[in-house]
């Protein structure tokens, strides 16, 4: 009767990808291949000044030097980077659509599809949308209301083009172009993404937010992400995103970089539902990300991620807990299922006195899914009375996937305090007795207890969100048990 | 209300109901006693529907319906519950969200419409009343750092939000002091009805001066060996099980026991 009772639950992995349709637009792709020719001709098709060629160029000859990693607790068969195409983009976009109007329909259709509205009647509220499609972002809602109260919110091509001094300024200030090699790879052919900054003392009144959609056959996603909060600033951002289901796998190698500044709060929020691949490991996202952010005094930075996507998910929301009294945090839920494999976590460095972190982490498991939490909490010589609080949860469903743990803890300061908390568990046969006894479906108990797991890290996110967030479980749940 | 005919049951290939014959009526309540290790817990979760358990022979009949053909929350959903001698922890999930997926899942397989918030607010807080639960017990995950009485009572408590035709109560009465038992009992009686009957599972008398039953059954090696009114209940108080024990055993020696 055992065996029954876990392959009821095994088959969790046969469910299918709801974001899997591929849009039907007239794209531009540059062909395949790598080399200096390649940094310049993204750069030219993007008519950049001549500095961001140079940087560009600086990081993609260090690039060169510098070896895959293979420290990660993933298998993946080699990536021929030459076999990629480093630019995809929808045709005809000149210095991108002036209005929605000029955005081709299709497009538009596919973000509607995904529950992401561009027509200024469908907005949704209380929400501004950076849209990326492939390389290029395709449009941003609610720019102008935002530009009254001084924030810009744009794409980074923009960014470049209209504010210079400040990509100059922080551009590579907290992930340097030498940083490691998906970044340093970024940093030379990266194509567009989302810039935020918000002025000193100002309250962004709506939440930000960046989807972004690969669709292009071959072709690898590289954006870059640069959210600098000024003084006393607040802003929340989220970023979602999906993927056509292809039989290849595709690489998507983003840098993200945080500025928060004395006294500034950044919220930054994923929900990644990038196409895991079929059920044999088939396809699927090899999805390589660097994100980080930098802490002045009393600044706060707080990281949280639902991870269900992705064949290869390899990514470790850090904070640099630079100045006095700043606080990082890091929330994540990590779901693997089939083939997947997720090696995430993240970093607090701990620099300024009084700083203090907290990490949360939820990695569930299940049919082959393979799922790592590597966390490290650096307390260096300087910074005294820093606290860590660190709390590790893995959930195993049937007998087939794994969880593992890696933290590293390096404390150089005698009065820090540390506390590090780890669990793994089952979802119990008599869990979803229980459940089944008092009229709760197999499903709903799984998806239930499930929730029940992830609930510390869902209250972290925006409130409509955490419904998503909750949603997407469900149907990634579905199908899970007999 | 229901029959139960010659019902075998056997788990990981040891056969534990031997053949079972028992008939329920509405309204009635009924008690199984028992030595440790007779098959008075496996009964009740074999009539629940744990996979662990397979049924070998035999039926149970819930008002023209074999019980034993469906999954567990359709016996659920049709009203059968069971107070759990061990309820489970479920963390993060709270009690009351817990109770109205429970209740609505029911409700929905009854063709009736989901309760909404309010009005399920409303039964909650009448029901808790019955089984002197305190308000706290409501928000806070279900089982999750309960006291064994605690536990328990939110047993009952669930009993009386979902109103069961046949409520099975597997020792409940186990781990309990006296005062919780009292409460417990108190509850079990509030929701005596003649459209509800009661099967409950007990090792002890004790329980029995609370909830008065109808019949008392008890069960050795897997077979009813002697039915009676409450006051055979008394008797085996006083006389502690081995004289029945070796009543079966006398009874049997011509045939091999099984393993």
């Amino acid at each position: 009767m055992e065996t029954t009772s876990t392959s009821t639950i095994e088959e969790f992995a046969s469910q299918e990808y709801k974001f899997g349709f591929v849009t039907d637009v007239e794209q531009e792709i540059v062909p395949p291949g790598l080399s200096e020719d390649t940094v310049r001709l993204i750069s030219a098709k993007k008519d950049e000044p001549e500095w961001m060629l140079e940087w560009r160029l600086k990081a993609f000859r260090h690039w060169l030097t510098m070896d895959e990693p293979t420290w990660p607790n993933v298998h993946y068969p080699a990536i021929d980077y030459q076999a990629i195409s480093y630019w995809a983009g929808p045709k005809k976009q000149g210095d991108g659509p002036k209005s929605l109007d000029e955005i081709d329909p299709e497009i538009l259709a596919t973000y509607a599809k995904l529950g992401i509205p561009l027509k200024e009647q469908e907005m949704l509220a209380g929400i501004a949308v950076d849209a990326v499609f492939d390389s290029v972002s395709v449009a941003t809602t609610f720019k102008e209301k935002l530009h009254e109260v001084g924030i810009i919110f744009c794409s980074f091509s923009e960014a470049v083009r209209n504010h210079p001094d400040l990509v100059q300024q922080y551009l590579g200030s907290v992930v340097p172009t030498t940083d490691n090699f998906f970044a340093t790879l970024n940093s030379a052919v990266f194509s567009d993404g989302s810039f935020v900054y918000v002025p000193k003392g100002v309250r962004c009144p709506m939440e930000l937010s960046t989807y972004f959609r690969i669709n292009a056959k071959n072709s690898g996603q590289f954006e870059r992400t640069l959210i600098i909060a000024d003084e006393g600033a607040y802003v929340s951002y989220l970023e979602g995103c999906t993927a056509p289901m292809r039989d290849e796998n595709q690489l998507h190698a983003a840098v993200v970089e945080l500025v928060a500044l004395e006294g500034a709060t950044i919220k930054y929020s994923t929900v990644q539902n990038w196409y895991p691949g079929d059920e044999n490991g088939k396809g699927g996202i090899y999805n390589f990300v660097t994100k980080r952010g930098k802490c002045e005094a009393r600044a706060k930075i707080s990281w949280t991620q639902v991870e269900t996507g992705s064949a290869i998910t390899w990514k470790y929301p850090s904070v640099l807990l630079k100045g006095d009294g700043s606080v990082g945090e890091f929330y994540s839920v990590a779901l693997t299922k089939g083939r997947q494999q997720a090696d995430t976590g993240t970093k607090m460095i701990h620099i300024g006195k009084g700083t203090k972190s907290t990490i949360v982490s939820k990695g569930i498991s299940a049919g082959h899914g393979q799922n790592t939490y590597r966390g490290q909490v650096k307390i260096l010589k300087g910074a005294d009375g820093a606290r860590n609080f660190s709390q590790c949860d893995s959930m195993l469903i049937g007998d087939q996937c794994g969880a593992h743990t890696f933290p590293y803890i390096d404390v150089q300061n005698p009065t820090a305090r540390m506390e590090h908390e780890a669990t793994t568990s089952k979802i119990g046969e008599d869990q979803i007795f229980y459940c089944n006894q008092r009229g709760i479906s197999t499903e709903d108990a799984v998806s239930m207890i499930v929730n029940g797991f992830c609930k510390e890290v869902f209250r972290e996110l925006p409130m409509e969100f955490a419904v998503e967030a909750q949603k997407l479980l469900a149907i990634n749940l579905e199908g899970s048990v007999g | 209300m229901l029959k139960i005919k010659n019902l075998h049951a056997s788990v990981a290939g040891t056969e534990i109901l031997r053949g079972i014959d028992l008939d329920i009526r509405h309204g009635e309540v009924h008690a199984i006693m028992g030595p440790n290790g007779s098959g008075k817990s496996t009964l009740a979760r074999v009539l629940a529907g744990e996979e662990s358990y397979e049924v070998t022979a035999g039926e149970a009949i819930l008002d023209g319906k074999n019980l034993l053909d469906m999954d567990p929350e359709d016996r659920a959903r049709e009203g059968v519950f069971m107070a759990f001698q061990y309820p489970v922890e479920i963390p993060g999930v709270s009690n009351t969200y817990f109770l109205k997926a429970a209740l609505n899942a029911v409700r929905k397989y009854r063709g009736l419409p989901e309760m909404d918030a309010m009005d399920f607010l409303t039964l909650v807080r009448q029901k808790m009343k019955w089984v002197q639960m305190d308000d706290s017990l409501l928000h806070r995950p279900v089982n999750e750092g309960f006291s064994g009485g605690e536990k328990k009572r939110n047993e009952i408590f669930h009993m009386a939000v979902l109103e069961p035709r046949l409520a099975i109560l597997d020792e409940t009465d186990s781990g309990l002091d006296i005062d919780a038992l009292r409460i417990v009992a108190e509850g079990v009686n509030l929701l005596r009805s003649p459209d509800r009957s009661f099967l409950l599972i007990t090792h002890y008398q004790r329980l029995l001066n609370y909830i008065v039953p109808d019949y008392v059954h008890v069960l050795v090696d897997g077979r009813i060996v002697r039915s009676g009114g409450k006051e055979l209940a008394l008797e085996l108080e006083e006389k502690g099980y081995a004289w029945l024990e070796q009543e079966v055993a006398q009874a049997s020696a011509a045939q091999p026991v099984g393993a």
